[in-house]
């Protein structure tokens, strides 16, 4: 892993800290909208964090993180509407549960290796939404009716907009998280993670725990990803089954590997590149449509899909490892 | 603070231009997303995702706004309509609708699609004051101006004609053991709990519940389990293609119960043709709107203004969807409130026209049903009238009935 450059990872945290306060401003530039628009990147950062720790860092594949990140917006929803729990709180027992639940799913994992662990957490991520509108749960869950919820309110009588604040807590836990992912891969038990993803059998020889390191390594990154649920349901104050669909899972998938495999910085770009494509395909195709006057009628998931494959033929190591193989060859020239 | 005369003179000239200028634009008003020229209209719709099949909604309300704008607009003004693929994910909707709001800056929310995308954004569009109008969802909720003074619902709701269907087994069928299919979503529940709540002390009667999902293959197997309770009404609650399915399983482990099926299923040709005529054979629905395969409506006239709309704008689209007469008769409202607006397009004024219609006749709606809405009634239809199937056709029956939900 290549550390990112200090002096520019403090340029990039006081951009992000003081840009948010032109809001009064410049109102139509840093918008409410587009606030919110970077919390749900920083939340999908944070989700593709969690899986990139398995992934990217341990070498276990999974296509259910969105299990995991329904299990941490569904505690928040829970504890928020059941209880009047006040939504900081939230995120220690979201990381907590989705811990346990992730954990547990690592004990089975153990035995399955690549495509028969992608089948297995495809197969989380297919029964969750129907979990929650099982009729047992229904009164905690709202079945498919979901939860509605208050946004966060703003606290300490700041004078700072709904999703201002929004912004800076999504912002203040995903620089925490960050930190502490870096820290973790820094240290003995990250060299461990990585050794295993390298040669298993090695590490193993080793006298590394391996069965240890991997189930951790599970809870970790499902705890990472159910903290990015919890984030999410105060962000959209509602949850819903709808919204945690397989589909989900694809787009951490598609972050990740978009943003760079194995790379913290890449889980970031990974997140911001997922939602801003998300919602500039279909733009893009009316855009084609309309004002260039083509008649294609494309999908905005066609103009996704044709973006992958460029990006993928251009930059085989995601953004991130493209962007630093860029720089490299600046600084040699 | 010291007003010397100029000042003084500069501030009297100015507030003499500022109350000028206001008299002369009184009659016209505006908020986000109206001017002289444009009417701007916000929708999210699932064009991808499991519910994409109700994609064609959205595709023939744009059908609609071209025809309107070919017309020369509304009172000169032209639509211009937005539509945005939520994919059926709630998350999503959230951050189409306040892209529409906040930076598209629309004049209202038209017909968003769905019980939990219309739920996500119900408190925000409320909070923002934006009109969240006509929405494209049968859930009893969406009329309650009391907490939810902008938002209104449109069709009939299934809480309603769940309790339509109830009354009528309880008075016509002796002994009624009722073995009901149901789609595991909010179209489902809601039909269900509508259907319980109408027999009453009579709640026992359900035998049996089977639910599936809309991913399932089919429902063979639970028709076969609803078969071996022995009842003898069955209350088809599913989509289109199981709805079908349905029908043609019963007919062919010959379970012959008399059977009710919800209107999102009454399409002659999507439903009934499909799992075969002679199987369908005096089953009932509750219908509000015209069915445009049906032979009785041949030579209506309404129809064939209807399908001339479908050939000009919508060519090559299935006539036989009945979303498509959806589109439309939800659309002509839209544009009757738009029109009734007048050049006040404030958003307050856009829920005041929307909450004041009498008796207003929309076309394709069955003859006798009509709009009424006022300021504690956001329920725009709220009639049905029961229909059997006999032949190739639905035969109607009785009175169109009003169940007052309000």
């Amino acid at each position: 892993m290549r550390a990112f450059p200090r002096k520019w990872l403090a340029v990039l945290i006081a951009l992000s800290i003081v840009i948010p306060l032109l809001h009064p401003v410049l109102p139509d530039l840093v918008s409410n909208y587009r606030l919110f628009l970077v919390s749900t990147m920083i939340i999908a950062s944070i989700a593709v964090l969690g899986l990139n720790l398995l992934t990217g860092f341990n070498g276990q594949i999974s296509l259910g993180h969105s299990a995991f990140y329904a299990v941490g917006a569904y505690t928040a929803a829970i504890l928020m509407d059941k209880l009047d729990c006040p939504y900081y709180l939230t995120l220690p027992a979201a990381a907590i549960l989705s811990f346990i639940v992730g954990y547990l799913f690592g004990l089975p994992a153990l035995r399955l290796e690549g495509h028969y662990l992608a089948l297995a957490t495809f197969a989380l991520a297919l029964s969750v939404p129907q979990i929650l509108k099982y009729k047992w749960l229904e009164g905690l869950t709202g079945g498919v009716q979901g939860i509605v919820l208050s946004k966060p309110e703003v606290p300490f009588g700041l004078p700072l907009t709904e999703d201002q604040w929004l912004y800076y807590y999504c912002l203040i836990v995903m620089l925490i998280l960050y930190w502490a992912a870096a820290n973790i891969l820094k240290s003995r038990s990250g060299r461990a993670m990585m050794a295993i993803r390298d040669y298993h059998i090695a590490a193993d020889t080793m006298g590394i725990d391996t069965s240890l390191y991997k189930t951790v390594t599970f809870g970790i990154s499902a705890a990472y990803t159910g903290i990015a649920g919890a984030l999410s349901a105060s962000a959209i104050a509602f949850v819903a089954p709808d919204s945690f669909s397989f589909f989900l899972s694809i787009k951490f998938l598609i972050g990740l590997v978009v943003g760079g495999v194995g790379s913290l910085t890449g889980s970031v770009i990974g997140g911001i590149f997922y939602v801003l494509v998300d919602n500039s395909a279909q733009a893009l195709s009316t855009f084609v449509k309309n004002e260039l006057g083509l008649q294609f009628d494309l999908s905005a998931y066609t103009v996704f899909g044709i973006l992958l494959i460029v990006l993928m033929y251009l930059m085989p190591m995601g953004i991130a490892g493209g962007l630093f193989a860029v720089i490299r060859r600046l600084r040699r020239s | 603070m010291k007003t010397n005369r100029r000042t003084f003179i500069g501030g009297v000239s100015a507030a003499a231009l500022l109350s000028g200028s206001s008299t002369a634009f009184a009659q016209k008003k505006y908020d986000d997303g109206a001017t002289d020229k444009e009417i701007k209209i916000g929708n999210t719709y699932a064009y991808s995702g499991p519910v994409s099949a109700y994609g064609v909604i959205g595709k023939g309300i744009d059908g609609y706004w071209k025809m309107v704008n070919d017309q020369g607009g509304i009172n000169g003004r032209k639509v211009n309509f937005i539509t945005l693929d939520d994919g059926y994910v709630p998350s999503k909707t959230v951050e189409l609708v306040r892209q529409l709001v906040e930076q598209e800056k629309v004049l209202c929310m038209f017909n968003i699609l769905g019980t939990p995308p219309n739920t996500a954004v119900h408190k925000y569009l409320n909070q923002k004051k934006v009109p969240q109008l006509y929405v494209a969802t049968g859930a009893s909720k969406w009329g309650d101006p009391k907490n939810f003074p902008w938002t209104m619902g449109y069709q009939p709701d299934y809480n309603t004609e769940g309790q339509i269907y109830a009354k009528h087994i309880l008075a016509n069928i002796k002994d009624a053991k009722i073995a009901v299919l149901m789609q595991n979503d909010d179209f489902g529940k809601d039909y269900v709990d509508g259907f319980k709540k109408g027999l009453g002390g009579d709640a026992s009667r359900i035998v049996k519940i089977a639910t599936y999902e809309t991913t399932d293959p089919t429902v063979e197997s639970q028709i076969i389990q609803l078969k071996d309770t022995g009842a003898n009404v069955f209350f088809n609650v599913a989509t289109p293609k199981f709805a079908a399915q349905a029908i043609r399983k019963a007919a062919d482990i010959a379970w012959k119960p008399a059977q009710y099926m919800t209107n999102v299923s009454a399409s002659v040709a999507a439903v009934l043709k499909p799992a075969g005529f002679e199987n369908s054979q005096g089953i009932i629905t509750a219908y509000y709107l015209k069915d445009a395969t049906d032979k009785q409506w041949a030579n209506d006239a309404e129809l064939k203004q209807w399908s001339a709309w479908m050939d000009k704008y919508m060519p090559g689209a299935n006539k036989a969807d009945a979303n498509y007469v959806y589109a439309y008769t939800v659309s002509f409202l839209m544009h009757e409130t738009l029109k009734r607006c007048g050049d006040n397009l404030t958003r307050a004024n856009v829920m005041k026209q929307a909450a004041s219609f009498q008796k207003f006749r929309v076309p394709m709606l069955l003859p006798g049903i009509t709009i009424n809405t006022s300021a504690t009634d956001f329920y725009p239809i709220q009639s049905v009238q029961l229909a059997r199937f006999k032949g190739e056709s639905w035969d109607l029956f009785g009175q169109v009935m009003s169940a007052e939900n309000t």
